[in-house]
């Protein structure tokens, strides 16, 4: 890409089947094989790290604790004791956001969570689970989430649609904050190591140029690190927060 | 039972004054909460909600042939939702009675 002149920052989210002609016959490209990949490193990592149930765990076994407490703690506190019920889909969404996202930051890989098509179908998932979880705890009584008590009964149908909208944002906005931190945070990258190429290729002023860009982009990734976890972080808070919103109405 | 109550009270404190334990009730906490974070959450939920607004007033307008008169509508009442939104962000549901 920097053969050309230009920056071609969009080019890394093209999707391409993998697999040879059998992944093209059913369109099998690398988004899937990376989300396959998540699945795969969630499930060894569980299974495998807890298979040997040692007392003093060992590396594996500490990281699946680790994270297993983590996000324990986190269902909890937001949502109650009633957060146990939801713990496994909690702990699932998290652990495969945070795989896809870090997976994505391994050069020559692809980062699933940066399509919308990806974020918005997860955001989905949560958005229907909430609304069946608030039906089949409160029933009928579920939808007077939409309407404030004690609101004068003249006002409902200004209150009820605002509120209605309301709701239906948060599928918008789950997904478009995670898909817009990868994207935002790969063109970055993409673009000052590009910096790095097209200024080091220009003798050996190049070279000392291209030493910003490379300290740019090395700060960057770090950065990308963080948000990697801070975003499947945020995914996993907001929807236990929804849940907590479900659980307890008010 | 007795016993192991004040046990239970006593470890409480123990771990309260080490500091091993975070504060209950700290509301919706865990959020980033720079000045950035909130900015670019504000802005998200308001667009958000003006979208959701819009996608509403546009498909209804198109079943129903009323074009743009529930579109405005709409655009209003998702402007109001974001504003509530965000107004949410600040001040949480959490805290009336059940």
């Amino acid at each position: 890409m920097a053969a050309e002149g230009k920056i071609d920052a969009l080019h890394q989210f093209e999707l391409e089947p993998v697999f040879g002609a059998i992944g093209r016959s059913v369109n099998f490209t690398q988004s899937n094989a990376f989300m396959l990949l998540a699945v795969i490193l969630l499930s060894v990592l569980m299974i495998w790290g807890m298979s040997r149930r040692a007392i003093v765990p060992g590396r594996l076994q500490a990281l699946a604790e680790s994270s297993y407490e983590f996000v324990h703690e986190l269902a909890t506190g937001q949502i109650g004791d009633e957060g146990r019920r939801f713990f496994p889909f909690i702990f699932s969404l998290f652990m495969f956001i945070l795989l896809g996202n870090l997976l994505g930051l391994i050069p020559y890989s692809f980062t699933f969570t940066s399509h919308i098509a990806v974020t918005f179908v997860l955001a989905a998932i949560v958005f229907v689970l909430v609304t069946i979880v608030g039906l089949v705890i409160h029933g009928w009584h579920f939808f007077t989430y939409f309407f404030p008590q004690g609101a004068p009964k003249l006002l409902a149908p200004l209150i009820i649609p605002i509120e209605v909208i309301s709701y239906l944002s948060r599928v918008v906005s789950l997904s478009v904050r995670l898909f817009a931190n990868m994207v935002a945070g790969h063109v970055m990258l993409i673009v000052f190591s590009t910096f790095v190429v097209m200024i080091g290729s220009a003798g050996v002023i190049g070279i000392f140029g291209a030493a910003l860009p490379l300290l740019v982009t090395s700060v960057l990734y770090a950065f990308e690190l963080l948000v990697a976890f801070l975003q499947a972080y945020v995914f996993a808070i907001l929807t236990a927060i929804y849940l907590h919103d479900a659980v307890h109405l008010h | 039972m007795d016993e192991r109550d004040g046990f239970e009270r006593r470890l409480q404190e123990a771990r309260a004054r080490q500091g091993l334990d975070k504060p209950k009730g700290v509301g919706r906490g865990g959020l980033p909460t720079g000045p950035w974070g909130i900015g670019f959450r504000a802005g998200l939920e308001v667009v958000s909600a003006l979208g959701v607004g819009i996608a509403i007033g546009l498909l209804l307008d198109r079943w129903l042939g009323t074009w743009p008169w529930l579109f405005l509508l709409f655009f209003v009442a998702g402007a109001a939702a974001g504003i509530l939104n965000v107004y949410r962000l600040f001040n949480p549901r959490r805290g009336q009675p059940d």
